[in-house]
């Protein structure tokens, strides 16, 4: 039916005017609600539940901040004092550091190897593509907890398959949830298992977006792979670069399931919070300790604005280093 | 003969090999799940460590059917249920909303249009704890309605939609509809809908793994009597983790579900998350 009609020319948005009769322009006058305002009722489902669920809770997360806040008990307003408490705090401090050294050990081994998976699935004539592509990105598929459970046995420290494998270079059983470092080392590797497949597809499709007469041309000039590589495809990636930076930052500076299970369910992050984030803490401080709730909101907004102020910062500096 | 331009996109042994290791790196945790939970307990401390599946699964997961805590029917039962509400809604509204925004005139659409694309950018962990005490308040602690009515709909759903939408469904079409005397809801049931049929079952793909995964807030809101499968996971990890055998075969069928969409619609997941990639 639609296709003999698509190729009429084109109706007037409304219908001219009824010629009279009351029927019609019952008809006339529901065709003109109907375009008025059935657009509003079909964006309304969105409008509704996301400020019921998702705005208004963002919001009240600013007020709670702003007060001693007990979830089942008193509140009383106290300004930007847990604001001011944040800057003395020494777990929040540490959870701080846990969160930028899991982020800066997760992200910048991960998309350098993206970056270079990418290449490598970009610039060649391969055979079984689509085959690469669907087991790099399967990571992404498992849940965060299973994949957290699958690595906290390949860590353990006695039977644990890592374990055992540097054993054979003459490197001693690691306790691996027991020290700073090599706790954060563990948690990053399940960030980078899970998320390089994912940033090397979306920095592949990127790359698809380059033309490849460029790279013809510059092959008959004489330039190398390596050389291509960085006078070509850097500097026309660097819009997707910044986004996968960007959503790198966003999902590392909010990292919580992983460390949590790593931790055995402890919200505090290992026996001296070694490894507790800033998540983790925000959920210790507002949904297990209830009479903290307004310090938690604090926390919440504290992480929101590193993680904006974060984001800028990258951006900047990838466009910086890009030119 | 070799042309100048498959000179240079030729592939060396070097290539396959790195990536031949970087899809063993990512399969292998896979295979090492599957090992595991199929093996009795008491082979698992062998050293070497085993390679090869075993014959104990059966008995593995009976162990976890068994296992009161750790309420695994339960949860697979709630995952299955939530998953798909939330995606039968999230394609629904997002649709609806995506049509309207593509293709119907409408006063402040390009402003609430705008208002739409910034949320995506606020982390939902913002309003984490004033929605645990919502749910508290809406008696809904502890029941399906604190996992599903919050995420029935997607700012990402209605962006893609749109997006979508406004390339793919020509005014011509709807005009055609409008001239033929369908209303505008029928115009998105019986043209739009089906119009938008490739790119809805993606994001339904997208937002059933995304369900199916989420954590952090069932755990915020469930107890172990009433978990989603993670959740349950999660608990009888705690509680059995010297138990792996049992551990690693829920986590296998937990796992299992996903990687069968995967295998079966991989090509267009991968699909989705590159082309929306390109465009954003």
């Amino acid at each position: 039916m639609s296709h003999s009609a698509a190729t009429a020319p084109p109706a007037p948005t409304a219908p001219p005017a009824p010629p009279g009769g009351a029927r019609e322009h019952r008809r006339f006058t529901l065709d003109r609600l109907d375009l008025t305002y059935s657009p509003y009722v079909y964006i309304a489902p969105f409008f509704l539940i996301f400020g019921a669920f998702g705005l208004y809770p963002m919001a009240r997360t600013a007020w709670m901040s702003l007060h001693d806040w007990d979830m089942i008990g008193e509140r009383t307003f106290i300004g930007l004092d847990n604001y001011t408490r944040l800057l003395s705090d020494d777990y929040f401090w540490n959870a701080l550091v846990n969160t930028f050294g899991i982020f800066a050990l997760s992200t910048i081994p991960q998309l350098l190897l993206a970056l270079f998976l990418a290449n490598l699935l970009n610039r060649t004539l391969l055979r079984a593509k689509t085959f690469f592509r669907m087991a790099i990105f399967i990571p992404n598929v498992v849940s965060v907890a299973a994949v957290a459970i699958v690595f906290g046995m390949l860590y353990q420290r006695e039977y644990g398959l890592v374990n055992w494998l540097l054993g054979f270079v003459g490197i001693d059983q690691i306790d691996w949830d027991g020290q700073t470092w090599s706790s954060w080392t563990a948690i990053a590797s399940m960030v980078n298992w899970r998320w390089t497949g994912y940033n090397t597809l979306i920095l592949l499709a990127g790359m698809q977006a380059i033309p490849r007469d460029l790279y013809e041309a510059a092959e008959i000039d004489g330039a190398g792979q390596w050389r291509q590589f960085w006078r070509i495809t850097l500097p026309l990636l660097r819009p997707t670069f910044v986004f996968v930076v960007i959503l790198s930052t966003i999902g590392g500076m909010q990292l919580f399931t992983e460390p949590l299970l790593f931790a055995n369910g402890s919200i505090i992050g290992g026996n001296q919070r070694e490894f507790q984030t800033l998540a983790m803490y925000m959920y210790e401080m507002g949904l297990v300790n209830l009479n903290s709730a307004g310090y938690g909101a604090a926390v919440a907004w504290a992480l929101f604005m590193i993680i904006g102020l974060m984001s800028l910062l990258n951006f900047v500096l990838v466009r910086r280093a890009a030119k | 003969m070799i042309s100048a331009s498959q000179r240079l996109w030729r592939t060396s042994p070097l290539t396959y090999t790195a990536l031949v290791l970087a899809a063993l790196l990512s399969i292998y945790p896979f295979y090492y799940m599957v090992v595991i939970g199929t093996r009795s307990l008491d082979s698992i401390n062998d050293v070497p460590p085993p390679v090869a599946p075993g014959g104990a699964f059966t008995d593995n997961f009976s162990r976890v059917l068994d296992n009161d805590a750790a309420n695994f029917l339960t949860g697979m039962m709630n995952s299955i249920i939530v998953s798909s509400v939330v995606t039968a809604s999230v394609v629904l509204t997002g649709s609806l909303a995506g049509f309207a925004f593509a293709k119907l005139r409408f006063r402040g659409r390009n402003i609430l249009l705008l208002s739409i694309i910034v949320t995506m950018m606020i982390p939902t962990q913002l309003g984490l704890i004033p929605l645990w005490g919502m749910m508290q308040t809406l008696g809904w602690y502890d029941t399906l309605y604190a996992v599903t009515v919050p995420f029935l709909v997607s700012a990402f759903g209605v962006f893609m939609m749109r997006q979508y939408a406004s390339q793919a469904i020509s005014d011509e079409l709807i005009e055609a509809g409008r001239v033929d005397g369908a209303s505008t809801l029928r115009i998105y049931w019986n043209i739009v809908l089906p119009a938008l049929r490739p790119a809805a079952g993606v994001l339904a793909l997208l937002t059933f793994m995304e369900s199916w995964n989420s954590f952090l807030w069932p755990y915020a809101v469930l107890t172990p009597e009433n978990p989603t499968l993670q959740v349950s996971l999660s608990f009888l990890s705690y509680a059995y983790y010297t138990d792996y055998s049992q551990v690693f075969a829920a986590t296998a069928v937990g796992t299992l579900p996903l990687v069968l969409v995967f295998l079966l619609f991989g090509r267009q997941i991968i699909g989705g998350i590159m082309e929306g990639a390109v465009k954003s």
